[in-house]
């Protein structure tokens, strides 16, 4: 029995159509049918935030939306977010508080933190770790990502 | 783990998805924000031959002030109820609530018509709905019913909606004079799910609690109100001697659970701890 359907959307940037299968996640779709692997699968039930993207501009768990309800919808990924340089500081910031050991939450870290900066520029350190709760670091990485969010919301500020 | 296959359904219109409800029957789900339904999906807890995808559905994700009340829509999503100067004005009970529930990346998707027809017993909005005394509004085939809020929780995950019946509203009668709310809730880690949480409403004059209604979340199969303890409180000033007595009054009111996360006896003292911080903020 086929139940692939086709959709359309934006990824990115870039117009996608593809037939996909109604049980597969956003975040598999991204991975297998377009092969942007910046997307992370951690826990597949929407506690471990590896898998953040941007739909439609607000931050989702891609394991938690199926790819059949982007149809029309515009997503965008870390490859997109860091392609166009929005996180640009925000990954520097990263590196140099040295927030990121394995790598695999980063992603969705960057995410998280920009939603929150672009809501609250002014964020506290409290605010900043009440927005990541959502975000696991198995690294256990938590103060270092803690600081490199708000030494750039410093940053932010005084630019 | 993934989900095993179904059927995908993206009914344009109510009547459409009624339709669809009833052609599957038992063996269709509707997908409301998807933030409690994907994760069973994906652990295969829930297996449907077909999901029936509401999330476009015309004219229910509208929040507004009509003659009966607040109404939310039901496919007002979390994120959307938190940031409403409708909630924040005419419910703020509910409004204080939002933040607590799971986090920013759920909220964007979760729905309030899904988080009332899931009935998780942990949730926030039902306990706000229940201490509001909030209608919730359902619609099926040719019928249209408003349930009174406590008759619609009957227990862990169950509601008194009917086979074929959707969700499509609830509605709150707005703040009245006198009356503060507080919302307030204990997780050992923010967004987490409460250990215990209470949503309090209630009347003051002159630092007397005229009425009070309170309901916990957490603490039974579906959203407790304290009866013994709002008496308790009712018609007094709420000093110290006051505050300590309400707080053993929910020794009878509440029969909480015990699990991996808290025990007993640490759920009811939770609950002491949050009846006297949201009674201070209320009478403050």
């Amino acid at each position: 029995m086929d139940l692939a359907i086709q959709i359309s959307l934006t990824v990115n940037g870039v117009a996608v159509s593809r037939r996909v299968e109604p049980r597969q996640s956003l975040v598999d779709f991204l991975r297998y049918g377009l092969e942007l692997t910046g997307s992370h699968v951690g826990c597949e039930h929407g506690v471990c935030g590896a898998c953040t993207v941007r739909v439609d501009g607000a931050i989702a768990r891609g394991c938690l939306m199926l790819a059949v309800q982007c149809d029309g919808c515009r997503v965008e990924t870390i490859e997109g977010v860091a392609g166009t340089g929005e996180v640009f500081d925000l990954q520097q910031a990263f590196a140099q508080e040295n927030a990121l050991q394995c790598g695999f939450c980063t992603p969705g870290m960057l995410l998280t933190a920009q939603d929150l900066l672009a809501r609250k520029p002014a964020a506290s350190a409290q605010e900043i770790r009440e927005a990541l709760s959502g975000n696991y670091c198995r690294c256990t990485g938590y103060h270092a990502i803690v600081e490199a969010v708000r030494k750039t919301a410093e940053a932010r500020g005084r630019a | 783990m993934k989900p095993v296959p179904f059927a995908y359904h993206r009914p344009a219109s109510l009547d459409e998805a009624l339709a669809l409800m009833e052609r599957y029957g038992a063996d269709g789900r509707v997908l409301a924000g998807g933030q409690s339904l994907v994760p069973a999906l994906n652990m295969r807890l829930a297996a449907p031959a077909a999901l029936i995808d509401i999330n476009r559905l015309p004219g229910l994700d509208g929040i507004s002030l009509e003659p009966e009340g607040l109404v939310i829509g039901a496919l007002a999503r979390h994120e959307a109820v938190e940031a409403s100067p409708l909630v924040a004005r005419h419910a703020p009970l509910i409004a204080q609530a939002m933040p607590h529930v799971g986090h920013r990346a759920i909220r964007t998707r979760g729905t309030v018509g899904g988080t009332v027809a899931l009935a998780d017993p942990a949730a926030e909005l039902p306990a706000c709905l229940v201490a509001l005394d909030a209608i919730v509004r359902v619609t099926g085939r040719g019928s249209r019913r408003d349930i009174p809020v406590q008759r619609f929780f009957r227990g862990i995950y169950t509601t008194d909606l009917a086979p074929g019946e959707i969700v499509t509203a609830v509605v709150a009668l707005p703040i009245g004079p006198g009356w503060r709310s507080r919302f307030t809730e204990l997780a050992r880690r923010h967004g987490d799910y409460a250990l215990v949480g209470l949503a309090a409403h209630c009347r003051v004059e002159g630092g007397v609690i005229r009425e009070a209604r309170l309901a916990f979340c957490g603490v039974g199969a579906t959203p407790v109100r304290a009866s013994r303890a709002e008496a308790t409180l009712s018609g007094r000033r709420p000093d110290a001697d006051v505050v300590a007595e309400a707080g053993r009054a929910l020794d009878a009111d509440l029969d909480p659970p015990g699990d991996v996360h808290a025990s007993p006896a640490l759920r009811r003292h939770l609950a002491r701890v949050l009846l006297a911080r949201a009674v201070a903020q209320i009478v403050t």
